[in-house]
């Protein structure tokens, strides 16, 4: 289990319980995805099933393929990739819809995939095009799509979770105007060395007191770029920062996209209902280096810690279990991964064949055009 | 000792340059150590400080959480209590989260206090565009800590001057950063193997001429001295001067310069509203109005954030042949 013990990891969703059966259905997010009626119980249906399946093989074949890209020259500047990671994007936002927020990180192609992004706007951003998400203004570490209520990829560690905060407070105030008693909740995922960070404690205190729907999510892969975390905070969970806060602190395995759809499940629930913040810790690791595929070769981590993990892949691991449940064969399985990369091909041609950005229009999208000289 | 005057030698890259500026000012005082996010274990992103953790160990290297405020406070706390803390900020864009810390507490601290409080702090922080990384990994926000009374600042933009400005930084009783350009990491230059520091305050006259001066600062003073040697071929002489302090800055240079050759062009990278050129332009208009023949040029980012596209950035970052440009514009010969 490497140097990262799991002992804490047994009294997982500590939170479990049924929440009572609540008649919002999430809005599926991927054309592709099935209806996933999550929050009704903690068993996940088949739909859910394939649908963190669709989600997480569709990140994967997403990053590998941008990962290339970037060793190949391609794709210009740094790619901060998920692989590894997929089970925690996928787990959150099956219970989301358009109208719920997320924030995101330096790591953030995996939660935009997650939350229905596109491939061929995507590509096309990572390229620089005037197609992508961002117009080929932002890249990776900016890749937005705020229409869907993905409010960015961030450059800057725990930028997130304070914006997050605000559209939380936005989504209370909005379901206060609008009479409605469910509201839509904001989720910022971030690292656990973004905890280090104060701007992840201010966000979560506010949260706190305002109980506003917002679920933080860590996923806690064991590095903050190349420290280990032992080295950087003196905790082993993150999710033991909350008690700080006065909110509940939930940890599950972040290799297991059930288990995090099973604990954001129920914070999401909570959050919408009235009940305030939780922080969900996932137990996760990146199967690929800081930056890119093979990163700058430093030897930060053991060979052996990185066996142990890429043996609990979450994608097999979910696979096995639906072929065991009877839920899809291998030949189903197998026609998934075959469509996802059929997209990806058709995305990269789309990408690279798409237009520049022309560079008289460097200036549009300033706010504050009359300085410009 | 300017580079040009450098015996000729020791070729080093910038980043090593770094490293042993570093090294040098570690090895010379038992009070000063480096702490900073992966600066130890796997010294800098950037590989700027690869082996000083092995050499001083961990008590003097220390990688520090993701904490900027922290590691500022930390130098403040460290430095007004008898250590000399060198730290480093990754990407000078990161600078936004320990504001406070800089522009409250480490400038203003010795006079707040009446002169009671020494703060022997070195920041190195790497700056510039060029390698797209995008809004939050490419900015050059010298303007901001010049714009605040009590900090020194230098932008060193050779091998030679980066080891210097980091021996001279850690020596000086006083809060110094050392603002260092990512896109010349790889650029080899002459530097002596010993420790030496530059003159605080003083510019460098990277090359004489008579008949404009270019005030160049950071990576621009090598699209400076090209844009010279293409009017050179035109048969202009131009004096490239880079102040490499910009505070305290060396205003008599810049002045004694313009009152020979009539015409001044400032160039940096940061945008120009606001920027450090706008008051070096505003020097020269003040004290050389009268030497001058044509209004004073300036050359530098347009006022946006940086593009992450290539097509982008390339227009966005000042280059030789904008430089050229503008100075034509200035001598009426373009
Ligand atoms: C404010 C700030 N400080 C430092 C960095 C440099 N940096 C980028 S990613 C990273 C590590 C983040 O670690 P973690 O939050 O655990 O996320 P992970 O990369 O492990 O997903 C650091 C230090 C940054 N981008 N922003
Ligand atoms: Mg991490």
């Amino acid at each position: 289990m490497g140097r990262r013990a799991f002992v804490q990891w047994e009294r997982s969703c500590t939170m479990r319980g049924r929440s009572d059966a609540r008649d919002g259905v999430p809005i599926p997010l991927c054309a592709e995805a099935a209806v996933a009626n999550s929050s009704q119980a903690m068993e996940p249906s088949e739909e859910v099933l394939k649908d963190l399946h669709l989600r997480m093989v569709r990140i994967r074949h997403f990053e590998e393929e941008a990962g290339k890209l970037m060793e190949q020259g391609k794709s210009p500047g740094a790619l901060h990739l998920y692989i590894g990671e997929e089970a925690v994007a996928s787990g959150v936002m099956v219970h989301l819809s358009d109208q719920d927020q997320i924030t995101s990180t330096h790591r953030g192609h995996g939660h935009l995939v997650a939350k229905g992004g596109e491939f061929k706007k995507m590509y096309a951003e990572l390229y620089g095009r005037e197609t992508g998400y961002n117009k080929g203004r932002g890249g990776s570490m900016h890749i937005s799509n705020v229409d869907a209520g993905m409010l960015g990829a961030n450059g800057i560690v725990a930028a997130g979770p304070p914006i997050a905060v605000g559209a939380a407070f936005s989504n209370k105030y909005l379901a206060r105007v609008e009479g409605r008693d469910r509201m839509n909740v904001a989720v910022p995922f971030f690292g656990d060395g973004a905890t280090n960070e104060g701007a992840f404690h201010e966000a979560a205190n506010m949260a706190a007191i305002w109980k506003l729907p917002v679920v933080f999510v860590c996923e806690n892969n064991g590095y903050g770029e190349f420290t280990p975390q032992a080295e950087h905070q003196a905790i082993s969970d993150v999710a033991d920062r909350a008690a700080g806060y006065g909110m509940p602190g939930v940890i599950c395995d972040g290799m297991d996209a059930v288990a995090v759809w099973e604990a954001a499940g129920e914070a999401i629930e909570r959050a919408r209902t009235g009940g305030g913040p939780t922080l969900v810790e996932c137990k996760t690791y990146r199967f690929v280096d800081h930056v890119g595929l093979r990163g700058i070769g430093l030897h930060y981590r053991t060979d052996e810690e990185l066996e142990e993990w890429r043996a609990r892949d979450p994608i097999p691991q979910h696979e096995q279990r639906m072929i065991e449940m009877g839920v899809m064969t291998a030949e189903e399985i197998q026609a998934v991964h075959d469509a996802v990369m059929a997209d990806i091909t058709e995305s990269i041609e789309f990408a690279e064949n798409s237009p520049l950005p022309d560079p008289a229009d460097l200036l549009n999208d300033v706010y504050t055009p009359t300085a410009a000289s | 000792m300017t580079a040009a005057e450098a015996p000729a030698g020791r070729q080093l890259v910038y980043t090593l340059a770094i490293t042993e500026g570093v090294r040098q000012a570690l090895q010379e005082d038992p009070l000063a150590f480096m702490a900073g996010e992966d600066v130890a274990g796997a010294g800098s992103v950037f590989g700027i400080y690869r082996g000083l953790l092995d050499e001083f160990g961990p008590d003097r290297v220390i990688d520090t959480p993701i904490s900027e405020s922290g590691i500022i406070g930390l130098a403040v706390g460290a430095g007004a209590t008898g250590l000399k803390p060198i730290v480093d900020i990754m990407f000078m864009d990161f600078i936004g989260e320990c504001m406070d810390e800089i522009v409250n507490q480490l400038a203003k601290m010795r006079y707040m206090f009446g002169g009671k409080a020494t703060l022997p702090v070195t920041v190195l922080t790497m700056s510039g565009a060029g390698m797209n990384l995008a809004a939050q990994h490419s900015q050059s926000l010298e303007a901001w800590l010049c714009h605040t009374p009590g900090l020194k600042v230098v932008m060193p933009a050779t091998a030679y001057d980066v080891k210097g400005a980091i021996i001279t930084a850690a020596r000086e009783p006083n809060p110094v950063f050392v603002v260092m350009c990512k896109g010349l990491m790889a650029l080899p230059g002459e530097v002596p193997e010993e420790p030496y520091t530059l003159p605080i305050g003083k510019a460098n006259v990277l090359r004489e001429g008579d008949s404009l001066t270019i005030v160049a600062h950071g990576r621009m003073i090598h699209e400076a001295t090209k844009a010279a040697d293409i009017l050179e071929g035109e048969g202009v002489s131009a004096e490239v001067i880079d102040p490499l302090w910009l505070q305290p800055l060396d205003t008599e240079t810049i002045i004694n310069s313009v009152s020979k050759t009539h015409n001044a062009l400032v160039v940096h990278e940061a945008v120009r509203f606001g920027g450090v050129g706008a008051e070096i332009a505003a020097q020269i208009a003040e004290l050389a109005f009268d030497y001058l023949d044509a209004p004073v040029g300036r050359v530098a980012a347009p006022f946006s954030p940086v593009p992450f596209s290539p097509v982008l950035e390339q227009t966005y970052v000042p280059n030789a042949e904008r430089i050229a440009a503008e100075a034509r514009q200035i001598l009426g010969t373009g």
